[in-house]
């Protein structure tokens, strides 16, 4: 490449004195003091999650209040850092879920392994387990750190739904059975 | 009371005076330091300290009584008032440390020895002023003497040596370095600085009037009837007031010339070894100075406690006579020392100012401009205006 040799234009006696310079400086600096703060308050104003943040694992039922976990446990297997710890559980017979046939009996994430990578998000079949807006987790003991069952579906509440994939089913067997006396 | 207290000795009266006006420096050299982070904060955009709050239990809850008054409670805590007496707490009872390799005698003596120049010097400031019954102005000072500003030089640089000193007794590099660029920087700024005033001096000291140094006939000069009576000698002698007001910056150790300080290579420079009370009282003695040398700038150069040019105290008074107490003195002594007191003010805050606009010059380039550009200015000024005050003054 051509080298070009660009003329450096001498300063001028006012600019070797810095004083224009450091008069429009004093101007900046004069603005930005009567301008509004930036800084967000933290623990009174909150910043704005935005949509898609992945915050706090957290389990949810579905909207008819059902806990949408089937404890296939491939959230605990693909755990990268072995947070989640699941124990399954059968749905007794007489519930009103008891085609689902399984529950978790117990889910626990330890805060202090996960790593916020939403594996488990994404693996989940259910869509029972989501990243959420919390963002912020503290605690005096290991234990603390822990959250059970309970404190997960706290945590998620309930999110909308679009499959209702367990009530069609039950529809198409009951549908079925029925076709089948029918024939 | 007036008269029962001029009855008190004189040696008491002395006393009193000079409390008060410690007691009223000290705690503005320590609320100058919020300022500086209120100031800060704000032209970084951020609130700056605004949460502290004193209880209302135990033995702080006088200030949380104060603190829960609806408006002015809140508006004291956004302004970090509380901030500044928890942060006056901390520095009085936390541990404060003696490294073990430093001189301990010298090592205490600095702080010490940076606190005397910083609250003496004020001495022979006045920062007011009042009418007596003869119609007289009187200036309120603790020492009205005919040598104020070379008192007030030969004390104020006197407050290097504590940084020599805490530099030196520290007995570490970093330190040392700050101590040793401090008294270079000194010598180079002091030269153009006392240079800088002898114009304003040999202007007040005309030809056939008795001599004087004092900062108070300054005044009194730039209070005068008519056009050139009246002018602000920042007016007729732009030059100087420059060089004073950057060679001041200098003195200081205040950016963009903080070389004995510059965290950046000296990591705290000659108060690297020093902690809690110590290193708080160098920085009460740092902010007395500022105050001081603003004080002494607004004197020489901004017409001292006249609120405009051309407009002197009297004139003030005359259109305040609507007021009964108009020409009381404590009312006139007490609005000169809130004028005084508003331009010393802007000064403050125009030091915070710079301090976030300028970046530090490197320790050669304040050498350079020391001693190839303001000296040579200042020797320049004063011959030019030598001559010229000779011509006009014998003319």
């Amino acid at each position: 490449m051509a080298v070009v040799t660009v003329e450096r234009k001498p300063l001028t006696f006012l600019e070797r004195t810095y004083l224009p310079n450091i008069a429009a400086g004093l101007a900046t600096t004069f603005k930005r003091m009567v301008q509004p703060v930036e800084t967000l308050e933290y623990p009174e104003q909150r910043p704005a999650i935005p949509a898609g943040y992945r915050g706090v694992p957290t389990l949810v039922y579905d909207p008819n209040g059902r806990e949408k976990c089937v404890s296939c446990q491939l959230c605990e297997f693909v755990c990268p850092p072995k947070a989640i710890r699941i124990t399954p559980g059968e749905i007794a017979h007489d519930d009103a879920n008891a085609h689902v046939e399984k529950r978790p009996e117990e889910f626990k994430i330890d805060m202090l392994r996960c790593i916020y990578c939403g594996l488990c998000q994404e693996v989940c079949p259910e869509e029972a387990i989501w990243l959420q807006n919390q963002y912020s987790m503290t605690g005096y003991t290991r234990e603390e750190m822990v959250n059970d069952k309970k404190r997960l579906y706290e945590l998620g509440g309930t999110l909308p739904d679009t499959h209702f994939k367990w009530d069609k089913k039950k529809a198409a067997e009951e549908a079925a059975a029925h076709g089948g006396a029918h024939h | 009371m007036f008269d029962f207290y001029f009855e008190l000795p004189l040696l008491v009266r002395l006393l009193l005076q000079g409390t008060v006006v410690i007691l009223v420096l000290f705690p503005l050299a320590a609320a100058c330091s919020m300022a500086e982070r209120k100031i800060s904060a704000w032209i970084q955009g951020r609130p700056g300290p605004n949460r502290t709050k004193p209880p209302l239990a135990g033995f702080l809850a006088p200030l949380g009584l104060v603190a829960s008054i609806p408006v002015l409670g809140t508006l004291l805590q956004k302004l970090g008032i509380f901030q500044l007496a928890a942060d006056g707490g901390k520095f009085t009872f936390k541990e404060d440390p003696v490294p073990g390799h430093v001189n301990k005698f010298y090592f205490i003596l600095a702080p010490i020895a940076s606190m005397i120049p910083a609250l003496s010097t004020v001495a022979f400031v006045p920062f007011g002023a009042y009418f007596d019954a003869a119609g007289e102005l009187v200036p309120v000072a603790l020492a009205n003497v005919d040598v104020g500003l070379l008192a007030v030089f030969a004390l104020g640089s006197l407050g290097v040596y504590s940084l020599i000193l805490a530099g030196w007794a520290s007995n570490s590099k970093y330190p040392f370095l700050g101590g040793v660029r401090a008294s270079a920087q000194l010598i180079s700024y002091e030269l153009s600085m006392t240079l800088s005033v002898l114009p304003v001096f040999l202007w007040v000291n005309a030809p056939g009037g008795q001599g004087t140094l004092s900062l108070f006939d300054v005044v009194q000069s730039q209070s005068q009837p008519g056009f050139w009576g009246g002018t602000w000698y920042v007016m007729t002698m732009p030059v100087s007031a420059f060089i004073f007001l950057i060679a001041l910056f200098a003195e200081t150790n205040r950016q963009p010339f903080d070389m004995p300080e510059s965290e950046a290579d000296l990591v705290g420079g000659f108060h690297t070894e020093y902690g809690a009370f110590k290193w708080s009282l160098f920085f009460v003695a740092e902010y007395a100075h500022m105050i001081v040398g603003s004080g002494i700038f607004c004197l020489l150069f901004l017409g001292g406690w006249n609120p405009l040019p051309w407009v002197p105290l009297a004139t003030v008074i005359d259109w305040l006579g609507f007021l009964p107490f108009a020409a009381h003195p404590l009312f006139v002594g007490l609005l000169s020392i809130t004028l005084f007191l508003g331009k010393v003010g802007f000064f403050i805050f125009f030091f915070m100012w710079v301090r976030w606009t300028l970046p530090r010059f490197r320790y050669d380039q304040v050498m350079t401009l020391g001693w190839k550009k303001l000296l040579p200015l200042s020797i320049a000024n004063l011959i030019v205006y030598a001559l010229g005050i000779a011509w006009l003054q014998t003319r």
